[in-house]
């Protein structure tokens, strides 16, 4: 008898074969991801969490009877009170065996089929072919940071950079084709003719054998072990490197106007700009903006539960949002993106110089702007164009990284955001 | 390697006891194995494969739960499937995992969870290591159809050829055919032991023993007086019409192996993935059909063990209670009213009948010398036991085996309805003139070839269209699942290449009950 402890094996057996399940499904389990997204808090659907799945494309059909049809007969344990002749109903369902047909555990026979997903495979299908718009940053060839890559071979470089392998493989190769001889040749020949020497001091042999060795070492001398056309450097060029951190402002009005339910929303637009963003760059810091007609930054706490009233002067927020860039976060060597939402309320002499800062201080230090009208109900959106909406529509036309849309219910925020990032060749 | 074998020590602790702690050690394992060994081998002279007892954790159970219960198992994604199902109801604690779970393969393995106790770890060695390891190795279905020495290697060759498929033709490829020959998987068993060809040499010497015969019994006058026609008692088998030598012959119930041999389209490593599910199925195919007594065998086995152990004083009384806990609802069996039913417990039947037959054979009423006058008070239990373990399997067992004691305790009774009545009538019950009924109802409940839908490939126009006409021989008017049926047709399209149809026909009468809708080959 042997006892084996397979504990420390290693783990995840079956993890081909998860993802091969989830490849199968991912159509279904995208669109319960999706429905998930909708219908959830936006916290828990960042944790995998029960999905269900039609099972559709997963059944594992067999040839099996119809319960529903032909003659039954079955035997069962238990019996307290039945006779023989006695007739009893049958069960609304399923063949009659007692409960154990409905819920059967492996799913056969049922339309859904419940599992768990884990936090990265839920974050992968739920932001699957999204992308940043303007994932680099464009000042990168400005940028002082380089991170010197191997890039093949070079003739020429300094000592230290020689590759032994690439000089001794080229002198070996050299030595083969020029025939220089090896130094066992030489030394066998130097043998011979020592004994040569001793046997035969005089015979013709021995002159052929020291003319022979005088050719060879000329030959090596004029063929020398390394040259100078054998040496090669590893050859090394300076790569930008990528900036991978980025900051995201989120700006908020907070004054009266806009409702807990607007908020509701505008923080569900923050949280998914938050996880997409967090899964491109190995860090990402957030400045939480909020204004009223004064604008400060604050805690994420400060930001989505404190009130505050007061009139709504946009500008204050970008004119803070600047403030916050030149004190912390070089435009070198930050990707900054913005997330505004507001219910479009502004003070309507604003406007003007709202425009300006955006086109003058804003769009051009930023990898995006995204601004987010959040409206009470659907009615909302059938108003005539807010005051913002007004000032911002210009800049979704004239530049590339500045977006505004509306969103109106808990259901629109993922459509809104996924029109946002999908890749502009995706757009059909 | 993560072997850990630990020097025999088989000192006991405690004045006799195997073990005192509850956690379990490898010590203890080791001494509580040899314990038993020495009781299964020793006193009940049981006869099994070498044991090798792995530990493992939860997660790895799960892992064998989804590759059914194998320790390697090709890719496909419906073990994920079984995995992401098996886990969900663990975590949410909707379901507990099995203690064990053993192969039958030589070395017997059995996997050992690391969280049991050591009296659960002592009660799942007697179980795994010794009840169904002795069944495994003694019964004739098992015997005859699995091969325990190859299945390991046998699985491994499987894996890496599935890998190396999925590598040269792509995993889409490669999951086609398995999807398609997994809802093949319940027809690619081979019932009966095909008729061996006879080999060339064979021929050779059969023939010439005939001849010698014919010259050895010549006589002139048979020779001369009987007309020659009449003398030929058999055409030799060179007279038959030619048939080529790999044409499977038809009807044939092994559906995977006729697609396997015959589909014209396969590709030769398509081919290799059916025969390597068919092997599977093949290997599976005894275990279907013994659940009962092979439950019922380790069940009896483990609680005589583990009740020797105790009387011999190396079980404490504290390990004793707990394993009758889990023994008591392992054997659990819950009327039919209650909503815990979930058809009859094969450990719960198995367990009873093994009890019972010893009973019969050790202290017979005047009832069992009726019922079973060849065994009834013949005092050898664990040999007529032993025997039945041999020879049966469960439909034969309970035809054989299942007494009106057992029949009275278990309170079985027969339910029967026509299809689509809105009553059942109670048939039978367990009284003297239930008791025959329901012993033959019950045994065609384990009865494989009743259960599984009896389907064979009866034509394929080869010289025609080709197509592949498949026939199902409805029992009693139970028909197919026609939605099942429509997706499982087409997987046989699909690798056949060419148009499928399927006819239900009735197995008493002959006639059409339902035809199929022709499915053609997608994709």
């Amino acid at each position: 008898m042997q006892i084996i402890d397979r504990r420390r094996n290693p783990q995840g057996k079956s993890l081909s074969n998860r993802q091969r399940f989830l490849r199968r499904a991912k159509r279904q389990i995208t669109e319960a991801v999706r429905q998930a997204s909708s219908e959830r808090r936006i916290k828990d659907v960042a944790d995998g969490e029960r999905i269900v799945i039609p099972s559709d494309g997963l059944r594992e059909p067999q040839f099996r009877h119809d319960p529903e049809t032909g003659q039954q007969d079955g035997v069962v344990p238990g019996n307290k009170t039945f006779r023989e002749g006695d007739r009893i109903p049958r069960p609304a369902k399923g063949g009659g065996r007692g409960a154990g047909r409905d819920g059967s555990p492996d799913g056969d026979g049922s339309d859904a089929f419940g599992f768990v997903l884990s936090r990265e495979e839920f974050l992968d299908i739920f932001l699957e072919d999204l992308e940043l718009p303007d994932l680099m940053k464009q000042t990168v060839g400005r940028s002082e940071h380089t991170t010197s890559e191997r890039a093949g071979f070079a003739v020429n470089g300094s000592p230290t950079n020689i590759n032994l392998l690439r000089t001794m493989r080229n002198s070996l190769s050299r030595r083969i084709a020029l025939r220089r001889p090896s130094n066992d040749e030489l030394e066998a020949l130097r043998l011979e003719i020592a004994e040569a020497e001793r046997t035969a001091p005089d015979s013709r042999r021995l002159d052929e054998l020291r003319i022979r060795l005088g050719l060879l070492e000329r030959r090596t001398r004029e063929i020398p072990y390394l040259d100078p056309m054998d040496i090669r450097f590893n050859r090394y060029e300076a790569v930008p490197k990528p900036i991978t951190q980025a900051v995201m402002f989120c700006l908020m009005d907070v004054s009266g106007s806009m409702s807990e339910a607007m908020k509701d929303l505008a923080k569900r637009f923050f949280m998914l700009l938050y996880l997409f963003i967090q899964r491109r760059y190995r860090h990402v810091e957030i400045v939480f903006i909020r204004h009223t007609h004064k604008a400060e930054e604050v805690d994420e706490d400060t930001f989505f539960y404190s009130r505050e009233t007061g009139g709504t002067v946009v500008s204050t927020a970008l004119v803070e949002m600047r403030r916050v860039v030149a004190e912390r976060f070089p435009v070198a060597d930050w990707n900054i993106y913005a997330a505004q939402a507001s219910d479009g309320d502004n003070l309507t002499a604003d406007g003007p110089e709202v425009a300006a800062m955006l086109a003058r201080d804003i769009l051009p230090i930023t990898q995006y702007f995204a601004y987010v009208e959040v409206s009470g109900g659907v009615g909302e959106l059938l108003k005539t164009d807010s005051n913002l909406w007004r000032t911002y529509a210009p800049f979704s036309t004239s530049h590339r990284n500045f977006a505004a849309r509306r969103v109106a219910d808990r259901g629109d925020i993922y459509p809104v955001f996924r029109e946002l990032f999908t890749p502009e060749s995706q757009h059909a | 390697m993560p072997s850990a074998a630990i020097p025999g020590q088989a000192e006991p602790v405690d004045g006799g006891l195997l073990f005192a702690e509850a956690d379990w050690s490898y010590d203890a394992l080791r001494r509580t194995y040899d314990a038993i060994e020495e009781i299964a081998i020793g006193e009940l002279g049981l006869d099994v494969y070498p044991n090798q007892i792995e530990v493992i954790t939860a997660e790895q159970m799960l892992d064998a739960y989804a590759s059914i219960g194998m320790p390697m198992m090709y890719n496909h994604w419906s073990f994920g499937k079984h995995f992401a199902l098996n886990e969900m109801l663990y975590r949410k604690g909707a379901r507990g995992l099995a203690y064990e779970i053993v192969i039958n393969s030589s070395p017997c393995i059995s996997y050992i969870m690391e969280d049991n106790s050591m009296a659960m770890q002592a009660l799942v060695t007697a179980h795994a290591a010794f009840g169904h390891n002795h069944f495994f190795k003694n019964n004739n279905l098992f015997r005859q159809w699995t091969d325990a020495e190859a299945i390991l290697d046998y699985m491994q060759f499987a894996k890496s050829y599935i890998a190396r498929c999925e590598e040269r033709h792509g995993a889409r490829a490669v999951e086609r055919v398995l999807d398609a020959a997994h809802a093949l998987m319940d027809h690619g068993v081979n019932r009966y032991q095909r008729k061996r060809r006879v080999s060339l040499k064979d021929a050779e010497t059969r023939a010439r023993a005939r001849l010698r015969y014919e010259e050895e019994t010549y006589n002139d006058v048979w020779q001369r007086t009987v007309p020659p026609d009449a003398r030929r008692d058999r055409p030799e088998t060179g007279e038959q019409p030619p048939r080529p030598r790999d044409l499977v012959p038809l009807p044939e119930e092994n559906i995977l192996y006729f697609l396997e041999k015959m589909a014209p389209k396969l590709e030769p490593w398509q081919r290799e993935i059916l025969r390597i599910v068919r092997q599977l199925a093949q290997y599976f195919y005894p275990q279907k059909q013994t659940k009962v007594m092979n439950e019922g065998c380790a069940t009896y086995v483990h609680y005589r063990i583990m009740n020797r152990l105790h009387e011999k004083g190396m079980l404490s009384d504290g390990g004793m209670l707990e394993f009758l806990h889990s023994h008591s609802s392992v054997i659990f069996q819950p009327d039919f009213d209650d909503e815990r039913y979930s058809g009859i417990n094969p450990y719960a039947l198995g367990f009873e009948m093994m009890c019972d037959i010893q009973r019969i054979c050790e202290r017979p009423t005047g009832e069992d010398r009726d019922w079973f006058p060849d065994i009834a008070g013949n005092g050898d239990a664990m040999g007529t036991l032993k025997d039945a373990w041999a020879n049966y399997r469960d439909e034969s067992f309970i035809l054989q085996f299942l007494s009106p004691t057992v029949m009275r305790r278990f309170k079985l009774f027969r339910l029967c309805a026509g299809s689509g009545e809105p009553e059942y009538l109670v048939d039978a019950i367990h009284n003297e003139r239930g008791y025959q009924k329901i012993r033959k109802a019950l045994a065609r409940r384990y009865d494989v070839a009743l259960q599984d839908p009896n389907i064979q490939v009866t034509a394929a126009d080869l010289e025609g269209d080709r197509t592949l006409v498949l026939r199902h021989e409805a029992i009693a008017g139970r028909l197919l699942d026609k939605g099942e049926a429509a997706a499982v047709l087409q997987h046989v399209a699909n690798l056949w290449g060419y148009p499928v149809a399927m006819v239900e026909v009735d197995a008493a009468g002959g006639q059409t009950l339902r035809q199929h809708d022709k499915v053609v080959p997608r994709g």
